[in-house]
């Protein structure tokens, strides 16, 4: 390390920092971003619209993260159960109705393809695409959620619903209480997700106000970009639910 | 820096005074006093719950509460000092007020949800608290099952709600701090010139964004089998009661360096400023901090070495434990030789610093008695596990936090302490938490488990614990002593200088207490962390 | 260190290895807390500071001694990992020539049965100088069953088998404590073992009133669940014969190998769905909650009796 010197340290005055031993971390005032951007969307805390559209995509990245690990969660006790009990992972999957569960998976796809359209229609500022695409996600995600409804729906019939209702189909009574677990696990990680894509029709609604009022541009797209992480996020742990949950009992039987 | 002009009557606590300013405030510096004031709160409710198991613990017969109540005790008092004391404490207190200053910002990245994880805070408070009104809990903070999914008649399914939410709030605070290192970080500060404070927030903050998501989906899954008997844990139902303590401890051994590394963090900050010297070996120590938060993932099994966990998991889990006693030592050390040949001041944070520096060797050394998986055999769940980790949180975390705290008072209120007083406060917490924890060890090697509310009638058993219980009352003392002479600072202390401990970074070099926006102009920095140079002309008050 | 009150008595064959380690360990403990100690004090005394603007010298660090201090405590630390591995290991696994007992914990007793089928609650008589296997079960939630004498613990998890084993070799009588929380008399589920020279137990076993053996009791069990209308000795029966099942590798239907042990016994016969062995149909009812884990352990214990009847049954059910 250099010896110490003053000569180090040019533009060090000091002023008002009457007892700084400390050294001399700043020098003086940096003019790169001394003058702010004028946008009125640039909070006071950031120095310009890159920075905050940086923060703020990560931030969402870094979000994101915790929701893998939410899931995780899951999907480990999942993995857990699902090799103790192969037999009764198989025979629950049965229950399933793997039309209904790819028809949903077949919304959410195109409901992202909506949503990137979004995000682009904001950064290029076309006003009315954004309006279009972020109606359309917001519609193919109630298709999604009403789908769910007449699934659930069926099974509170079947009497599949886990708790003291719940009732082994024939012939499966033996395996009932390992079904229950698989169902548990069901509706725990399609409940949670549906719950997210509640959340992410609110968001959507959000945005369309501000959409509407024409506040994106090249300039400023940070929520629809934010928004638009997270809806792909939500479609992509569907991604890896159908197949867990529905498909499962296509590759069952001896040997599976 | 050269640059912020004195100008005292636009600080953080001025104006806008009232309440409601202070509850809708987007500013860290404000955020971090609610935290202080919330969490300082509960240490106290979590120190009276301690108090009430000490006292039950000076006879052999448990005769002072039922065994029900002391059984609520303990449970509490775990659940209140962990997750409403302990992980909020020094990233929410000192982190969010420091952190966004010493790296040049001027607030975090997102000051309203920085709130927002207080009001989150608050709200999984309050759940708990109604928890504690409607039945109390009674499954250790630990919440195994399936004792807390089929068996505790205690309001189990209210508190991991609370704890649920609670846990949104360290999430949030995690990601703030990420977001903030990365990308809000003044012109110059670049990774390697950061104070290692800051370092140790961010692999905290790494630590709280994996680890707490899976607690939360845990203590939800408690919630749904015991409101519905999923038979996810229930071994009648085909579950598997040992999941659930996979999973438990996945966050929970993580959690426990929540605690510890922002502790570790201050203890840079300190040993640097009061020997007035760059720390020793700034890399190794700030490796040392990703290197435990990365381990710490990986040594969860360690809790479960008798739970009918594979013996060869148990081998792997042991190794790595092994090895978190290697960036631990390499801080120690570092510290250690950081004061060699330093200008070691003896004001108090120095006290703190000797007291951190003893107690947490002795915590961090009786971790591989516990690692070491034949003697864990004798030493789990005895009292041995219980002197342990009072060590590293008690003699580590809180030691640091209060000693962070003394340092960093004057900044955060403009107001000078008394001396006297926290040099007294510092000597009674760690003579008296000596007396507490270590005869714990000696109980532990005896065989005395934990969590009993009566234990066996021999003198040897009776005469620790005793020891312990009088050694609580003399912690409790060197507690309570701040608590006085800090309030009193606030109404006659004198006014703090900028710089009263002489030290380094930018937080030093705004006026204390710093203005709302921190810097008056944006700050350049041009030189590493720690860069103490000979100043004679400059006179140091302090 | 019989005489030290700071050590409980030692009172098996582990004792003076465990103790061994720990002073091991606290040795080193000690040494590392004496440096650091002294270190920190002397340089924070004799480096003080001694006028108000003075700093510490220029000093950034030094990759020897940061090596050293990675190096050194590894190195200590591996010791450490293998000593107390090694112990574990020999800890975790039962001798052969073990004679078993069967203990169950359920809120807030043991139950404790001998081999010769004399029960105790909340005592268990052993004699010295034999390796005793211990088969742990629990009928509610997790308990641990731990004998700081011995310097032995094992939890009891529902719905699993667990063992531990230990050798006696101090005649006296020691704690038994239940270690692992399990609500709210926690601290009454305490107990005695008394160790006993051999002849002395034997006595004391005659004077006990037996209600059979375990396998007696197994035996008799085996046949008034009815599980002898399907688990024939031969291969006649609908299920497979369990005649030398105990240790076998068992080929399940839906391609699985598993090793007959006793937690695959006991998944079968309360969970019998959970593994089908193969050329079988799942038509076997689930036993949970219907037999108790005494019965359950009485049960194994006679299965584990049942010898191979014929080298052609043996090879595959």
């Amino acid at each position: 390390m250099a010896k110490p010197s003053t000569a180090l340290r040019p533009g060090l005055g000091e002023t008002s920092m009457a007892h700084s031993h400390a050294a001399s971390m700043g020098a003086p005032a940096h003019t790169a971003h001394a003058a702010h951007d004028e946008n009125p969307n640039l909070q006071h805390h950031f120095y310009s619209m890159d920075q905050q559209l940086e923060a703020s995509v990560l931030g969402m990245w870094v979000f994101l993260v915790t929701e893998v690990m939410f899931f995780g969660g899951l999907f480990m006790a999942y993995i857990v159960y699902r090799t103790m009990y192969p037999t009764a992972w198989i025979e629950s999957s049965h229950e399933l109705n793997v039309y209904l569960g790819g028809i949903n998976t077949a919304v959410l796809i195109v409901s992202s393809f909506t949503m990137a359209m979004a995000v682009r229609s904001a950064q290029t500022g076309w006003r009315t695409g954004q309006i279009f695409n972020l109606i359309g996600t917001m519609i193919l995600g109630s298709t999604f959620l009403v789908i769910k409804y007449f699934e659930y729906a069926a099974k509170f019939t079947h009497h599949l619903v886990p708790g003291p209702h719940f009732q082994a189909p024939a012939g499966m009574e033996a395996i009932g209480n390992q079904m229950q677990i698989f169902f548990a696990l069901y509706f725990i990680m399609t409940g949670i997700h549906a719950a997210h894509m509640v959340i992410g029709i609110v968001l959507m609604a959000v945005i369309l106000v501000m959409a509407w009022r024409g506040k994106f541009g090249p300039h400023y797209y940070t929520p629809v970009e934010v928004g638009g992480l997270y809806w792909h996020f939500v479609d992509i742990v569907w991604i890896f639910l159908f197949p867990l949950l529905y498909l499962l009992g296509f590759h069952g039987g001896p040997g599976a | 820096m050269a640059t912020v002009p004195q100008q005292e009557n636009h600080s953080y606590l001025g104006a806008p005074y009232g309440l409601a300013a202070w509850l809708l405030t987007k500013d860290h510096k404000r955020i971090a006093i609610l935290y202080l004031i919330s969490i300082t709160i509960f240490f106290a409710v979590g120190g009276l719950f301690a108090a009430g198991i000490r006292l039950e613990l000076t006879t052999p017969q448990g005769d002072l509460w039922t065994p029900d109540m002391y059984n609520k005790l303990f449970t509490l008092h775990g659940v209140v000092m962990i997750f409403f004391f302990l992980i909020p404490s020094i990233p929410a207190v000192l982190g969010n007020f420091m952190l966004p200053i010493m790296i040049g910002a001027k607030d975090l990245a997102f000051p309203r949800i920085n709130l927002l994880s207080w009001y989150i805070y608050v709200a999984g408070a309050i759940i708990t608290l109604a928890a504690v009104f409607s039945g109390g809990l009674d499954t250790g903070w630990t919440f195994y099952t399936p004792y807390s999914s089929i068996s505790s008649e205690t309001a189990v399914t209210t508190a991991a709600i609370g704890v649920f939410v609670t846990g949104f709030s360290s999430i949030l605070t995690g990601l703030n701090f990420i977001v903030t290192v990365h990308r809000m970080r003044a012109p110059g500060m670049t990774w390697f010139r950061l104070p290692l404070f800051v370092w140790a927030q961010y692999a905290t903050s790494l630590v709280m964004i994996l680890g707490t998501p899976v607690i939360a989906i845990t203590v939800l899954l408690v919630a749904a089998e015991r409101a519905l008997h999923l038979g996810i844990f229930d071994p009648k139902l085909g579950g598997d009661p040992v999941l659930f303590q996979h999973l438990f401890w996945f966050y929970s051994h993580p959690a426990v360096y929540i605690m510890i590394l922002p502790g570790m963090g201050v203890m840079s900050e300190l040993v640097a400023a009061v020997s007035r010297k760059q720390v020793f070996g700034y890399g190794f120590v700030a490796f040392s901090s990703l290197a435990i938060a990365i381990l710490g993932f990986l040594v969860w099994g360690h809790h479960l070495f008798v739970s009918s966990q594979s013996i060869y998991a148990g081998l792997v889990f042991s190794i790595i434990t092994m090895l978190v006693a290697v960036p631990s030592a390499v801080k120690t050390f570092n510290w250690a030789a950081t004061m060699y040949k330093g200008s070691v001041t003896w004001e108090s944070p120095t006290y703190w610093v000797l007291g951190f520096m003893g107690l947490f060797t002795i915590g961090g050394l009786t971790g591989l008695f516990l690692a070491t998986m034949g003697l864990d055999i004798h030493l789990t769940d005895t009292y041995f596990v219980v002197a342990h980790f009072h060590y590293i949180m008690v003699g580590g975390a809180i030691m640091a936090y209060m000693g962070g705290l003394h340092f960093y008072w004057p900044k955060m209120t403009g107001k000078m302490f008394s001396e006297a007083g926290a040099k007294a406060s510092a000597i009674l917490v760690f003579v008296g938490f000596n007396f507490t924890f270590f005869p714990q060890f000696l109980l532990g090697y005896l065989g005395m488990p934990r969590r009993y509310h009566a234990y066996p009638a021999e003198p040897i058993w009776q005469v620790l614990n005793v020891l312990s219980s009088a050694g609580a009352s003399i912690l409790a003392l060197g507690y309570l002593l701040p608590a006085f002479y800090f309030t009193y600072s606030l109404f006659k202390g004198k006014a703090a200088p900028a710089n009263p401990w002489g030290a380094t970074g930018l937080e030093w070099q705004v006026p204390s207490p710093p203005p709302t926006f921190n810097f008056d102009e944006d700050p350049v920095v041009n030189e590493p962390a720690y860069h103490y140079k000979p100043r004679h002309e400059v006179h140091v008050n302090g | 260190m019989q005489n030290i009150p700071l050590f409980p008595p030692s009172a098996s064959s582990v004792a003076m290895e465990m103790d061994l380690l720990y002073l091991f360990i606290t040795a080193v403990s000690a040494f590392f807390v004496v440096l650091v100690a002294a270190l920190t004090l002397i340089f924070a005394v004799k480096y003080r500071r001694r006028h108000p603007d003075e700093v510490g010298a220029d000093i950034h660090g030094s990759l020897v001694l940061e090596l050293t201090w990675t190096f050194i405590p590894f190195v200590l630390s591996m010791v450490m990992f293998v000593w107390g591995a090694d112990l574990f290991y020999r800890l975790a696994r039962p001798p052969a020539d073990a004679m078993d007992m069967f203990v169950v914990g359920k809120q807030w007793m043991w139950k404790v049965q001998h081999p010769a089928g004399v029960r105790e609650i909340n005592q268990m008589h052993v004699p010295i100088g034999r390796n005793v296997r211990i088969f742990l079960g629990s009928e509610d939630v997790l308990h641990d069953y731990s004998i700081p004498a011995f310097r032995v613990k094992m939890d009891a998890v529902p719905g699993k088998i667990t063992t531990m084993w230990f050798k006696a070799t101090q005649a006296g009588t020691y704690h038994i404590f239940c270690a692992e929380y399990c609500g709210t008399k926690h601290s009454g589920m305490i107990g005695e073992v008394i160790a006993m020279e051999p002849q002395d137990y034997e006595a004391w076993l005659a004077g006990g009133r037996s209600t059979g053996t375990p396998v007696e009791n197994g035996e008799r069990l085996f046949s008034t669940l009815s599980c002898n209308t399907c688990h024939k000795p031969d291969s006649t029966g609908r299920g497979p014969s369990l005649h030398g099942v105990f240790g076998s590798t068992v080929q399940l239907a839906d391609g699985r190998k598993v090793v007959a042990d006793e937690n695959y016994l006991r998944e079968s016969i309360m969970n019998s769905q959970a593994k089908v062995v193969q050329g079988f149909q799942p038509i076997m009812p689930a036993f949970q909650g219907m037999v108790s884990e005494e019965n359950l352990m009485q049960l194994i214990a006679y299965i584990k009796t049942l010898k191979p009847a014929a080298p052609a049954d043996a090879v595959k059910k």
